[in-house]
């Protein structure tokens, strides 16, 4: 045989490449670049400045529904995270058995229901649950993204499981570690970057949510998200833009440190 | 028989496991007893799926005997889990942490136990010298070779100072020299720790080289307990005295048993005292084994008769293949001179002479 199979030198698949890129990254950069417009208009550029960033950093709309955002996604991927660590153990440390599969698909199944049908049950269910027990708070909004973050935490944690070389957690109970200590000393110090992966992920899908989000939240509970959204309906200026682009720095800031994270754990 | 109190550091009664449910079931061991002794170093001996590497978790206590028990100088220990258990195991694949350095490895089995930090680091120190890895102490286990992982598996197991350690083919990864190496190291270890060492394996020639004394196993079996010495020149069965080292099966009549001995009738006609495995069941034709080492290759009669088929130069020896007028196969291994051939050529009419104490008649 002359040479390998490559892509790269197939005629056309450059092209089709770069088309891919632009479609993807071309409608961001105007967004990022507009946010730095000193004019009123999302599409007519008029200059540098800062004004926007001032004005959303100024707006307690905006800031309040970063907090809430924030706090939201913190406790929901934090409590999802730890579901999941635990599903994914009971999961792989386990003899196969018939219906561990329908397990697997149990705790995957918010992958799999329409998000608009999880949506409208939660909403009929939270709001029997408020008027029986008057409770309106966060609390909801909370319980909801926990339970459709799960699945993307315990994907990453359960992929490190069943990677792991089994032998080292037999090793450590053959050295007189208890099931408990084995866990501490052995398999949480291993499975830490997956852990790490599933609460990333689970943070950045719940900052994103907005359907589930729309449906259950009460008055006064926007996210930042579902703000955007509703800004929409009125005239929009470059602050929108500008909320975003901090929006998406926060996400790259993320995606940037777990990157280290994993890779310096790779290295040891 | 009545127990001998302390004398064994292991004793396997009875144990049978079992693998799988209903139609499917798989009997990895088969009603196995055993008694392994203190400071010995005892060999688990058997092709892969015999099931020496289940007898091993079973002592470990990674796997539960499905029926029999397992005793620790007296006690048993099959219902206990793994950690609660004084024996240490080296694992095929090492199975070091590698989070941590070579001296949190080997300090792991101590820290479980809650020792204090100094005895601790003291013993680690200990370990480090005993394995000559002092240099090492504070690399991780990725950035050492495969050799030296070796020593720090070791290492870690010994620290804690088990009863028993419990060696699951760890040489196997190695290479031919690293091995040698290491067969040496873990007697000069086994010598130095007077712990009882139960090692598993599948080469013969390790397995002969090493041990105090050998377990052959077979499909769930031990077929036969002994010296490497016994087992080698006195095989029990014909999977034992065909799994280690060569050679020859003659069918013989047998007469006149007693003491241990017996006289072999040949397919020749030839006569020759033979002894006997123990278990044998009278019969009338039985299968008497000779080392191809311990036949002479001679031009005039012999015991048995034939034709040199193939003649294969070893360097110290050369093989020289019969075929005998009985049609059965022979071989006989001939030390080399520096001076002269084997003295023989293919097609040449041969007698092959047994010794005095050359033969042993197997009991299947």
């Amino acid at each position: 045989m002359a040479s390998r199979f490559d892509v790269r030198r197939q005629t056309g698949f450059t092209t089709i490449a770069m088309i891919c890129f632009f479609a993807l990254y071309l409608p961001i950069v105007t967004l990022v670049v507009y946010a730095f417009n000193s004019g009123n208009s999302i599409a007519v550029w008029e200059g540098v400045s800062l004004r926007w960033f001032y004005q959303a950093w100024n707006n307690s709309q905006v800031v309040d529904a970063a907090i809430r955002s924030l706090q939201i996604a913190l406790v929901a991927a934090t409590i999802a995270t730890i579901v999941a660590t635990m599903a994914a153990l009971a999961t792989t440390r386990t003899k196969p058995y018939p219906g561990l599969g329908f397990k697997y698909a149990f705790i995957n199944q918010p992958l799999m229901v329409p998000e608009i049908v999880t949506a409208v049950a939660l909403l009929i269910f939270f709001s029997r649950i408020k008027i029986w027990t008057g409770y309106s708070g966060l609390g909801y909004l909370m319980a909801a993204h926990t339970a459709f973050c799960i699945p993307f935490a315990y994907l990453p944690i359960r992929a490190r499981l069943e990677s792991m070389d089994l032998s080292l957690e037999t090793a450590a109970a053959d050295l007189y570690a208890t099931p408990w200590k084995a866990f501490r000393r052995v398999t949480f110090p291993l499975l830490w970057p997956g852990i790490l992966a599933g609460l990333m992920l689970a943070f950045v899908i719940s900052l994103d949510d907005v359907v589930i989000t729309e449906f259950v939240k009460s008055g006064g509970q926007d996210t930042l998200p579902t703000y955007m959204l509703g800004q929409f309906r009125r005239f929009i200026t470059p602050e929108i833009n500008a909320i975003s682009t901090v929006f998406l720095l926060i996400s790259i800031l993320i995606v940037t440190v777990f990157f280290f994270i994993s890779r310096k754990k790779d290295h040891e | 028989m009545p127990e001998q109190p302390g004398r064994s550091a292991i004793e396997v009664r009875g144990v049978r496991k079992v693998f799988g449910s209903g139609e499917s079931q798989v009997a990895a061991l088969d009603t196995v007893s055993v008694s392994i002794r203190e400071n010995e170093f005892f060999t688990l001996l058997g092709p892969s799926g015999c099931g020496k590497t289940t007898l091993l978790r079973l002592i470990a206590g990674f796997d539960f005997p499905s029926a029999g028990e397992i005793l620790l100088h007296g006690q048993d220990i099959a219902p206990l889990p793994p950690f609660r258990r004084p024996v240490n195991t080296v694992f095929q694949n090492y199975a070091l942490f590698p989070h941590m350095t070579v001296a949190e490895n080997i300090g792991f089995g101590l820290e479980m136990l809650g020792k204090p930090k100094t005895e601790v680091k003291a013993r680690v120190a200990e370990m480090l010298k005993l394995v000559k890895m002092e240099a090492l102490s504070n690399r991780r286990t990725s950035q050492i070779s495969g050799g030296q992982q070796q020593r720090v598996a070791l290492a870690r197991a010994l620290a804690p100072q088990p009863k028993v350690l419990l060696l699951d083919e760890p040489l196997s990864a190695l290479d031919f020299k690293l091995r040698k190496e290491m067969q040496i190291e873990l007697k000069r270890l086994q010598h130095e720790t007077g712990i009882t060492f139960i090692f598993v394996t599948h080469d013969q020639e390790e397995a002969l080289t090493m041990s105090d004394r050998i377990a052959v196993m077979s499909s769930g079996k031990i077929l036969q307990v002994g010296t490497p010495w016994d087992i080698y020149d006195k095989p029990a069965e014909r999977f034992v005295a065909d799994f280690i080292g060569e050679t020859n099966f003659l069918t013989a009549a047998i007469s006149g048993m007693g003491n241990g001995k017996a006289r072999a009738t040949l397919k020749s006609g030839a006569t020759i005292d033979a002894t006997v495995a123990e278990g044998f069941q009278p019969k009338d034709n039985a299968t008497v084994v000779v080392r191809p080492e311990h036949a002479k290759l001679t031009s005039g009669k012999g015991d048995l008769s034939g034709t040199v088929e193939n003649i294969v130069y070893f360097g110290t020896d050369t093989h020289i293949h019969v075929r005998l007028d009985s049609s059965e196969s022979f071989t006989v291994r001939q030390q080399n001179t520096r001076s002269a051939g084997c003295g023989f050529e293919r097609g040449d009419k041969v007698g092959i002479s047994i010794g005095n104490d050359a033969a042993q008649v197997l009991r299947d």
